[in-house]
């Protein structure tokens, strides 16, 4: 299989401006004959659905949530880049380009992210336009900030609320056209398969969550926007329903899933305190400008922080990264991080964090000046953890936040398959091997809003008159599958809890393919992967019918869906012999312990094709040709 | 503004809002009213002369008196309705009462506006009985001053010294205040003239309206009980 | 820590409800009240039954799929949403009871579950401003004071989680009404369907089923947003601009 991924030809510059220029589109009587499946109401699913309504698109679009409102998008707390150069500091849409490419460490397709930077700017002024309250300067400009060690300021941002706001806007034009009847809001729905018909997405088959009624839905095209997987890894800084079913689906119906292993870890989390946790609650990395990180020199030292002498403390990120110290980038951190709780120097419950220390800076600040940037992070902290942070050091632990791997997307955003398009972090496309801070939230909406209404009539135009319907056999096939599966899981009548299965894959997905990766951990995760899903469709206890409001079933669905996605992870990451952004692989570093990079035998993307059940999936590549940049390595000392 | 705008917008009276602005203008209206009455009676303190001809200057105001009657009139019953009318959507709108009951932040008076409000009621109309329409003592039609006025001061320091009277008397202006208490504060609310900063401080000048308010028609029958004035 | 958990229990809309006694042992203290649900629900499957359906999402206060009401207070007691509710904040031995939200306009699913699109329609009928994709002008365009942003942004903070219905006396929808008027008339963008909005928007809310206000301000004190009851002046102010704007003016 030979992967076209329809880059425009040209410069880079002028190629998405070839592309609209010579783009099909579809006439305004036309448009409303196609109706178009979009799942997921995230910044990318209710941009996208908005957009193509607007357009004149019928569109039905599905959440697993109460209401759009709720996705996840809405928990993101920095901020939302463009290369607006507002700040006359020397930003340009090359520079987004070139640090958000360099940021992914030379592992995305350059078109793909130059679009991306280039529609940026166009994203910040449709956001203002809804009236979304973007921070101001008493003179009433746009305010921006650095973000994530950029050199120059491009965040926008709404207090610590970005993701809620720009959520909200997309929100607001989602209702406004579900006003209008040209979308269709189906909400608490989850998409439990794809439905194909000649090879072409035209439906999905549909659970509603409130009734457990099992439907079927046809249309033109199917958009799926359902986020990232990192909930395969139980704990993270997810929200509990995010899950990878759909996608996950999809890759089993043919989609291609690329890059499984790009997975990236935040540094600053709070720690785990028990095994009852459900959830892991992310503290803004802007901590670190005022925060020193240390663990005692001495394993298993169980004096509370405040009796350890300075000399037996090691401050490991200012002694390894002199320069960088404390703001090395997320990936280094983290791995720090984990090297000294290895070594049994971690503190707290478990010995699984390190600490954040604000001592030196009360000293040198005051305490007021401390209170003032960080009051409501300590005050948060406080109410999680019961301590306060100005007496004694907080404590913090690396955790899942963001996976860059996805389905494999064209430059139209189509998948393999035709009229299946994947947008945001659902995708592959645009963060290569590590995201940058403040540029999810810039990819989501720029799929939704700018990408996907232009892209999507190349496909359509050849799509007339071919309207399907739901009683076609495939609908019919795919619905018994649905059903079949659903019974199963309630006729299984083991006594396991779901969760409980969800915290082993976790915990060992953690432990072998988390923030360093060897092919020991991972060939032992590939063993015990099977292992652990032989059990689950043994023991998991479901209890409940399936006609109604069953949440055990819901989880267990995604349960089962997490563990294989787990094993295609582990396989990827083993096939991927080097070290590239969030995929860190032991044998593959530097002296120094950096990552190491094999461009020659790795430029490539990993995807990947399901081949049946108990088969090993066959890898696709497609090549990462840098036609205009040329790679660096990236060096934080 | 698309399709949605089309719709007809609601009638301003059958609105939620709009009722509430009814409710909250009757009660400027109202407080108004209580306050040239409070002053008008305070006159009892000026001695019998001065309370007298108050009232007889207020009965020589003749059709004027009776336009304004009748307007108290229409603005106390809308004012009742309103609340009534506001009353039966809020019980249709709320499901029974959660099985702790807690009071977050309303305060007392708040929660019993309507029973203060309909002990107010009671007691005007009882009011009325006893010193416009003189049902409770049919002498007090024949109580003269030395000119020949209608000797309100009089009728008052009769019925004042009267145990029953004076303390429902009390009770009504108590509960009166507390109604004040939510009411005034409430009525910059309702008519959208309070912000954050604002509103502490029409609380707490409302609290203060309504200790003047008791205090001063309180005093009128604990002077009389207490034979300040006889 | 144990606790003596007082569950609602439902089937359906239609079935009838009934508190549940449940002792919760073994609970640590560092657990979230959600988490303690977590830990309850588990036993009670080990156990063959059916654990207690309530709704949560994100887990870290902003979201707004929590609905429930825990001791009688709608998200539970201090600020946030119920996800935010530490078990380290109650007594060991505490009883504890948990509802739903219980508000006519949401109709109940089952357990602490209820249906909440009403607020979902009355965004709908106007909680939006009109634009299409593209056609924005520059965001530098507009200048809006700083002040101006604060208190939009302040009232655009509301997570649409149904508390400010749940703990009013009246089941009154008005503060997260107020809160979407006052956001989007404070900002230019707003303007142009600044009257249409506040008219459609309460409209929508009196349809609905929701209560009036009465200026209780139990909404304000639960908000796990810190939403301030001004939104709701600023409702009752706008409503009649508009009705004056509309019908007299036309």
């Amino acid at each position: 299989m030979i992967l076209d991924a329809k880059i425009p030809p040209g410069p880079l510059q002028s190629k998405w401006q070839h592309f609209k220029e010579n783009a099909k589109l579809i006439n305004p009587a036309n448009k409303r004959k196609f109706n178009i499946i979009v799942v997921g109401s995230g910044l990318a699913g209710s941009s996208a659905a908005a957009t193509l309504a607007e357009q004149g698109y019928q569109v039905d679009c599905f959440c697993f949530q109460d209401s759009p409102r709720r996705a996840h998008s809405i928990a993101a707390q920095g901020g939302i880049n463009a290369a607006k150069n507002y700040q006359n500091d020397g930003d340009s849409v090359w520079r987004l380009f070139y640090d958000t490419l360099k940021g992914g460490d030379f592992r995305a397709r350059e078109a793909n992210v130059y679009r991306l930077a280039e529609v940026s700017a166009s994203i910040i002024d449709q956001c203002v336009s809804q009236g979304v309250p973007f921070a101001r300067e008493y003179g009433g400009e746009l305010a921006n900030r650095s973000f994530g060690g950029a050199q120059v300021s491009r965040t926008f941002y709404a207090r610590g609320q970005t993701g809620q706001q720009l959520l909200l806007g997309a929100y607001s034009s989602l209702s406004h056209q579900i006003k209008s009847g040209r979308v269709t809001m189906h909400p608490h729905s989850e998409m439990l398969d794809l439905v194909l018909i000649d090879g072409h997405a035209k439906g999905i088959i549909v659970r509603n969550l409130i009734t457990g009624e099992i439907k079927r839905h046809a249309a033109a095209a199917v958009v799926l926007c359902t986020g990232g997987y990192s909930n395969a890894y139980y704990l993270s800084t997810n929200a509990r329903g995010c899950n990878a079913t759909a996608i996950w689906r999809a890759y089993k119906k043919g989609a291609l899933f690329a890059n499984p292993c790009y997975t990236q870890i935040h540094p600053t989390c709070i720690p785990v305190a028990g095994s009852y946790q459900s959830k892991l609650t992310l503290m803004s990395e802007s901590l670190r400008n005022d925060g020193r990180v240390w663990v005692p020199k001495k394993k298993g030292d169980q004096r509370p922080p405040q009796a350890i002498p300075e000399e037996e403390r090691d401050y490991y990120l200012e002694r390894k990264y002199p320069s960088y110290g404390n703001l090395a980038p997320r990936d280094i951190s983290s791995r720090s991080a984990k090297e000294v709780c290895d070594e049994g120097r971690g503190v707290g419950p478990g010995g699984l964090g390190v600490y954040l220390d604000f001592q030196d800076a009360i000293a040198r600040l005051g305490r007021p000046a401390i209170q003032e940037r960080y009051g409501n992070l300590f005050e948060m902290y406080e109410n999680i953890t019961g301590e306060n942070a100005y007496e004694r050091p907080m404590r913090i632990f690396p955790a899942l936040h963001y996976t860059m791997g996805g389905l494999w997307v064209d430059y139209h955003l189509m998948s393999n398959l035709p009229g299946l398009y994947v947008l945001g972090e659902a995708n592959f496309s645009d963060h290569g091997a590590n995201r940058l801070g403040a540029s999810a939230l810039m990819q989501g909406l720029a799929d939704g809003y700018f990408i996907l209404p232009y892209t999507m009539g190349e496909y359509l135009s050849t799509q007339f008159g071919k309207k399907p319907t739901t009683d076609r056999p495939e609908f019919e096939q795919a619905e018994t599958a649905v059903r079949a599966k659903l019974t199963q899981l309630l006729e299984i009548g083991g006594t396991t809890p779901v969760n409980e299965f969800h915290r082993e894959l976790g915990l060992l997905l953690w432990e072998k393919c988390g923030m360093a990766r060897s092919e020991t951990s991972l060939k032992e995760a590939l063993v015990e992967l099977p292992k652990l899903r032989e059990r689950f469709w043994k023991e998991v206890a479901i209890p409940g019918r399936g006609a109604a409001l069953n949440q055990s079933l819901e989880a267990a669905g995604r349960v089962a869906d997490f563990i294989e996605l787990g094993e295609l992870l582990c396989r990827d990451a083993l096939t991927r012999e080097e070290s590239c952004g969030g995929h860190f692989r032991l044998e593959h570093q530097t002296e120094e312990g950096e990552a190491l990079r094999h461009d020659e035998t790795f430029s490539y993307v990993h995807a990947w094709q399901y081949q049946g059940e108990g088969v090993a999936p066959q890898l696709v590549k497609e090549p990462l040709d840098y036609e205009f940049v040329s790679r660096s390595t990236r060096s934080y000392k | 503004m698309t399709s949605s705008s089309q719709k007809k917008a609601p009638s301003f009276f059958a609105s939620s809002i709009g009722k509430k602005w009814v409710v909250a203008l009757t009660g400027v209206l109202l407080i108004g009213f209580i306050t040239l009455h409070l002053l008008g009676n305070l006159a009892i303190f000026l001695g019998p002369e001065a309370i007298n001809s108050y009232s007889e200057k207020l009965h020589h105001l003749g059709v004027l008196l009776w336009i304004v009657r009748l307007g108290l009139l229409v603005v106390a019953g809308l004012h009742v309705f309103f609340t009534m009318a506001l009353w039966r959507e809020n019980k249709k709108a709320s499901l029974e009462k959660y099985a702790v009951r807690q009071k977050l932040e309303t305060t007392l008076y708040a929660r019993s506006m309507r029973l203060s409000g309909l002990v107010v009621l009671g007691f005007v109309l009882f009011h009325l009985a006893q010193f416009t329409w003189e049902l409770t003592n049919p002498d007090y039609k024949n109580w003269m001053d030395a000119l020949g006025r209608h000797d309100v001061y009089r009728m008052l320091i009769s019925a004042f010294s009267n145990l029953w009277v004076a303390g429902f008397y009390l009770l009504s202006v108590g509960l009166l205040a507390l109604h004040l208490a939510h009411g005034v504060a409430s009525l910059f609310q309702t008519l959208g003239l309070t912000s954050e900063k604002l509103r502490p401080r029409f609380e707490r000048v409302s609290l203060i309206v309504a200790v003047l308010f008791f205090l001063g028609y309180a005093s009128i029958p604990l002077a009389v009980f207490f034979k300040v004035v006889s | 820590m144990n606790f003596h958990l007082r569950l609602w229990r439902q089937e359906g809309p239609s079935a009838k409800g009934g508190f549940e006694e449940i002792e919760a042992r073994d609970i640590p203290a560092e657990a979230s009240f959600l988490e303690m649900l977590d830990i309850v629900n588990n036993r009670l499957i080990k156990e063959g039954r059916e654990p207690v359906a309530f709704e949560s999402d994100c887990r870290e206060g902003i979201c707004g799929t929590c609905s429930m009401v825990i001791n009688g207070i709608p998200q539970g007691p201090g600020r946030g949403a119920a996800c935010q509710v530490y078990m380290r904040t109650f007594r060991d031995g505490d009883s504890i009871t948990v509802e739903p939200f219980r508000v006519a306009a949401f109709p109940l699913v089952k357990d602490l579950v209820v249906n909440r699109s009403a607020y979902d329609r009355i965004i709908q009928s106007g909680g939006f401003i009109t634009e299409h994709t593209g056609g924005a002008p520059d965001a530098a365009a507009m200048l809006i004071g700083k002040r101006e942003a604060d208190r939009a942004m302040d009232a655009a903070a509301c997570i649409g989680c149904g508390a400010c219905a749940a703990a009013c006396p009246n089941s009154s929808a008005m503060l997260f009404v107020g809160a979407k008027v006052t956001h989007l008339s404070l900002l230019p963008q707003g303007q142009p369907e600044r009257s249409g909005r506040a008219l459609n928007m309460v409209r929508a809310m009196d349809e609905e089923g929701f209560g009036n206000c009465s200026n209780y301000y139990a909404c304000e004190a639960v908000c796990p947003a810190n939403i301030s009851a001004s939104v709701i002046a600023t409702l009752n102010r706008e409503f009649v601009a508009a009705v004056i704007k509309v019908e007299v003016a036309n």
